[in-house]
């Protein structure tokens, strides 16, 4: 896990270095560039529903285990989390996507995610396989979404035997301004 | 030119090494991080040169990195910055060859190619291109200044020039105008007799100096003081100190250093675990193993913390550079004193005072110190003083700012809070000198909000305050009319790892930072329930007789059940409290719990006691658990802008605790809003006290019902003490009391006796199944426990006799709340219980 961070952090500084000073092409965008054909999609369940977010996005899946509630924070943050002794927010997806709560036997996972915003846990119910789709295979949210959603759910790989939805894990930890119903 | 001496000294370059093309963009980046640096001392250098135009080390210092910054340049094929270095390089060059004289001139135009420069930088670092500059005026200017002295005429032009120009008066400030003229004499003596360590001095600089001297001997006070030269000795030291130390020390990422520290707090962790499992073992080489480990943990974290250190220094030295070109546009003389620059905090803190110390010397240079004429004319130094200071104390850094200006003025102040609306007339007349200058730091004391605009004393200074309170520290002013104003800020050595104390609410715990920590109370039994008192429902504490606002930390957070407690502690019976305080300073909890056993059910209080931007406030929690150093981590943006956390930290078992941020908890309770005017309040109620317009009283059932009084400071607390402790000595009654032996004495006897017979013993017998209620009362020899039968109430009032007494131990008569109350004359009351013990047991009996 630790080299992940530190690829994480290679990546990032060799992404600002090639960026401001020459804009010349590093390995990693080129290895992006390749992947743009098929892209690998982390899966899992909310309420018997597919979900996807990108792979790359993904640090880790760690089972659940206890969180610190935070008083005072939006109902959608869970608690916060000791994550090798980083504290990590917790968000409850089923919250942010406005679906029913997860019933208080069903133990969650967490999907370790890195946002704009930091590193973000984001709570779903069970971890699905990693998928491959081709870039045909995707549509946009239709227009009956909610519009709240519509930001979040970017839209559905048309899989096999069920929809997969597209989360966008920004917007998925942007927790303000959500309403609670 | 002598370029080629001047270019061995430098560093060795990156480019000198054969590298693979690709790696330019490194080379770029360490070109610039290492420009910026140098950029840096040249600030400095340039300006300590202005002071010391003659001193050859520094000279040469900023010739190499005006030199080096152009051969990289070149190589890099940044044509532009080439140029500028260029001809800046070859006016050094005069300068330093010494067919030149620095002067003001001069030191502006290099300072300004100094600008221009790091612009080109930060282009370069942007957007990976010099820009669209056009620096031909500045080159002309640079080119034309190394022609304004033909070699020739050097000697004589630098002879009339020294004397004139304001930095020499400005050196003689230093020397102080009170300088004897003998001493001041030797001083000149001094440099001529003491050769210069400065390599080779040669014959033109030695004329030059000898002028320099042979014109100022006239005027004693003219040759720069031992005081200035020394500092520049000593930053010459800490130069050559630097650059020796080039070739130990590496450039590291800061976010590489922000994850060895998660690691070792990972470390930690990990260690009390282990720790905690090898102690159940007997296994004696685990247990060798694990406290070698604990060492090396404790060790390591220490180290690693170290490096997060940066001396203070670093953003102080761009401050004479501020200073002077502040003081150039203000026609001001205004030099800077520095103390304490290696003092080191966390790298965080020091980013985050940096633009409030800036805003503040800006303050002291444009508002604080007068134009020259002024000062000489108020019988000060022509030249003005800014000093900064920075030491360690209490585990905090102090960082002060002290000019020797005009101060403030009180009276302005005084009238603009008054029109403001900050402060009513009355809260005006009662505030101390100091409470009025630090009004400043009130928000809508200003109107300005950024901290960039300068345009009246004390402009923005809430935004300052709130900067150094939002990392911990606090700030104050102090200001002497006519001397100056010192600005003392307390800022915590670092923000990673904080001592904090760990308080239990609802079964979660949080951590409080231990520096906005003033005491705990904790109230056990009856104190629980009787000590809390309401002001309209909000609830307060006494603390040594001062009203301590309260917050439940439930209520706070809006958690469950708080409003029951709420109600639990607001009972009808009050009582003084105290008793409380003093317990919680003791920790002689087990007396007060023997006396009090009965009172069962209520639970403890536990109270801390915070300050808020200078104003207390108690904080109600479940349960105090133990001081512990923390490592603070940020809240993701998620939680920023709860306002009652400042973060969060892993505790030992690995489970996370939120740390409460004071401040922000008190605006949330609107302890702030309102605190101010409490505290006012407050003083003055303390004053009507004094005056005896208004009294506290303690109202209590006496004789018949009849509603009685005792004055509250007259009594040390109120006790509940069980009949069945309650034993004889001699003839009288006593209760053990905090390992002391507490006479009783009962209102309704005592009274009584006076009127009549005494009464037959029996009479005297209390009851020994019944709580009695007991108000303390005590001297310095000796405390008594006056046994009434209802404690009612403390009530607030005026002691106007209304009519008076009726039987002895009554001072007189008068109307508390709608009662004709009867109010005790506790002396008489007292020696009326000695009174009553029959003729043949002597007095002191009961100290058998």
């Amino acid at each position: 896990m630790t080299e992940m961070v530190s690829e994480k952090m290679s990546e990032k500084m060799s992404e600002k270095m090639s960026g401001k000073l020459t804009g010349r092409p590093t390995n990693k965008t080129s290895d992006n560039e390749k992947m743009t054909a098929a892209r690998q999609f982390c899966t899992f369940y909310l309420n018997h529903l597919l979900f996807g977010v990108e792979s790359q996005k993904i640090q880790e899946v760690v089972t659940y285990r206890e969180l610190r509630p935070v008083p005072l924070a939006s109902p959608v943050v869970t608690g916060l989390m000791n994550l090798r002794g980083q504290v990590v927010v917790a968000l409850e997806l089923r919250r942010r996507l406005e679906l029913p709560d997860r019933p208080p036997e069903m133990k969650p996972v967490c999907l370790v995610v890195r946002t704009a915003g930091g590193t973000v846990c984001l709570l779903a119910d069970e971890v699905g396989d990693v998928v491959e789709v081709e870039e045909q295979t995707f549509e946009p949210s239709p227009e009956t979404l909610s519009p709240r959603l519509r930001s979040v759910i970017l839209g559905v790989h048309k899989l096999e035997n069920q929809l997969m939805h597209v989360l966008d894990t920004d917007q998925a930890c942007e927790v303000s301004g959500v309403v609670q119903g | 030119m002598g370029n080629r001496t001047a270019s061995s000294e430098t560093r060795a370059l990156p480019m000198e090494r054969v590298i693979p093309m690709n790696d330019a963009d490194d080379i770029v980046k360490e070109f610039l991080v290492e420009s910026y640096e140098n950029l840096d001392r040249l600030d400095r250098d340039l300006v300590m040169l202005e002071k010391s135009p003659n001193d050859r080390e520094i000279l040469a210092s900023v010739f190499r990195t005006i030199h080096t910054i152009k051969g990289t340049s070149g190589f890099l094929a940044f044509n532009k910055l080439g140029a500028v270095t260029h001809v800046g390089e070859s006016l050094l060059g005069r300068l330093r060859d010494g067919q030149l004289t620095l002067d003001r001139e001069i030191t502006t135009a290099l300072l300004t190619m100094v600008d221009a420069v790091r612009q080109m930088l930060t282009s370069i670092e942007t957007s990976g291109v010099e820009g669209e500059r056009d620096d031909s005026a500045l080159i002309a200017r640079l080119t034309l200044l190394q022609r304004a002295d033909p070699p020739g005429k050097t000697a004589g032009k630098a002879q009339a020039k020294i004397p004139e120009p304001g930095e020499l008066k400005a050196a003689a400030a230093t020397a102080g105008a009170g300088a004897l003229p003998v001493e001041a004499s030797v001083k000149v003596a001094k440099p001529s007799a003491s050769p210069r360590p400065s390599p080779s001095p040669s014959p033109k600089l030695a004329q030059v100096e000898a002028g320099a001297i042979a014109e100022s001997n006239p005027k004693p006070a003219e040759p720069p003081s031992p005081s200035s030269s020394d500092v520049g000795d000593g930053q010459k030291m800490q130069a050559a100190r630097a650059q020796g130390a080039g070739d130990s020390t590496i450039r590291l990422d800061v976010s590489l250093l922000d994850h060895l520290m998660n690691l070792v707090g990972e470390l930690v962790l990990a260690r009390n675990q282990i720790l905690q499992c090898a102690n159940r073992t007997e296994e004696s080489s685990l247990l060798a193993a694990s406290q070698r480990l604990n060492l090396i943990t404790t060790e390591l974290q220490g180290g690693v913390m170290k490096t997060r250190m940066q001396p203070i220094g670093n953003i102080w030295s761009k401050l004479p550079r501020t200073v002077r070109d502040l003081a150039l546009d203000c026609g001001k003389q205004v030099r800077v004193e520095m103390e304490g620059q290696e003092t080191e905090l966390d790298k965080t803190l020091v980013e985050a005072i940096k633009d409030p110390l800036t805003h503040l010397v800006r303050n002291s240079v444009d508002h604080g110190i007068e134009r020259p004429e002024v000062r000489e004319a108020a019988g000060k130094n022509p030249e003005g003083l800014l000093s900064l200071r920075a030491f360690h104390e209490g585990g905090q850094v102090n960082i002060e700012i002290i000019d020797d200006g005009a101060g403030l003025d009180q009276e302005r102040i005084r009238n603009k809070a008054l029109e403001k609306g900050l402060i009513t007339a009355e809260q005006a007349g009662h505030m101390t000198d100091r409470e009025i200058v630090n009004l400043i730091l009130l928000p809508g004391f200003s109107t300005a909000e950024k901290l960039t605009k300068v345009s009246g004393r004390g402009v923005g200074m809430d935004v300052v305050k709130t900067h150094i309170e939002r990392i911990g520290g606090t700030i104050d002013v102090q200001s002497k009319p006519g001397k100056g104003v010192m600005v003392r800020m307390k800022i915590p050595l670092t923000l990673a790892i904080i001592p904090a104390l760990i308080v239990t609410s609802a079964g979660e715990r949080y951590a409080i930072p231990q520096v906005s920590l003033l005491e705990l109370v904790g109230l056990d039994g009856d104190q629980s329930s009787k000590g809390i008192e309401t002001i309209h429902g909000a609830p307060v504490y006494r603390l040594r007789g001062r009203l301590l606002p309260l917050v439940h930390l439930k209520t706070a957070l809006h958690l469950e059940d708080a409003k029951l407690e709420n109600a639990k502690t607001m009972t009808k019976t009050k009582t003084k409290a105290d008793g409380g305080a003093t317990l919680a300073e003791n920790s002689a909890a087990s007396t007060l719990e023997n006396t009090m056993s009965t009172a069962s059910g209520s639970k403890r209080v536990n109270i801390v006691v915070l300050e808020a931007d200078g104003r207390q406030f108690g904080l109600v929690v479940d349960e105090i658990n133990d001081t512990e150093e923390i490592v603070v981590k940020p809240l993701s943006k998620h939680l920023k802008d709860i306002a009652v956390y400042a973060g969060a930290t892993i505790m030992g078992d690995g489970k996370v605790a939120l740390i409460l941020d004071v401040l922000g908890l008190a605006h949330g309770s609107s302890i702030l809003s309102e605190g101010r005017e409490h505290g006012i309040s407050q003083e003055l109620e303390a004053q009507e006290t004094a005056e005896g317009a208004k009294q506290k009283l303690v109202l209590f059932a006496g004789l018949a019902g009849a509603r009685m009084a005792v004055p509250l400071n007259l009594l040390a607390r109120l006790e509940n003490i069980p009949g069945s402790q309650v034993e004889r000595s001699g003839n009288r009654w006593v209760a053990q009391y905090r390992g002391q032996i507490l006479p009783l004495i009962r209102v309704s006897h005592a009274l009584e006796e006076r009127r009549r017979v005494p009464p037959p013993k029996d009479a005297l017998s209390l009851p020994t199944t019944d709580m009695l209620q007991v108000l303390v009362l005590e001297d310095e020899h000796q405390a008594f426990g006056l046994v009434v039968n209802q404690i009612l109430d403390i009530v607030e009032s005026t002691l106007e006799p209304k009519s008076p007494s009726t039987r002895a131990g009554v001072l007189h008569c008068c109307v508390i709340a709608e009662r004709v109350t009867e109010l005790l004359d506790v002396p008489a009351v007292l020696l009326g219980g000695e009174a009553f013990e029959p003729p043949e047991v002597p007095s002191g009996a009961e100290l058998n």
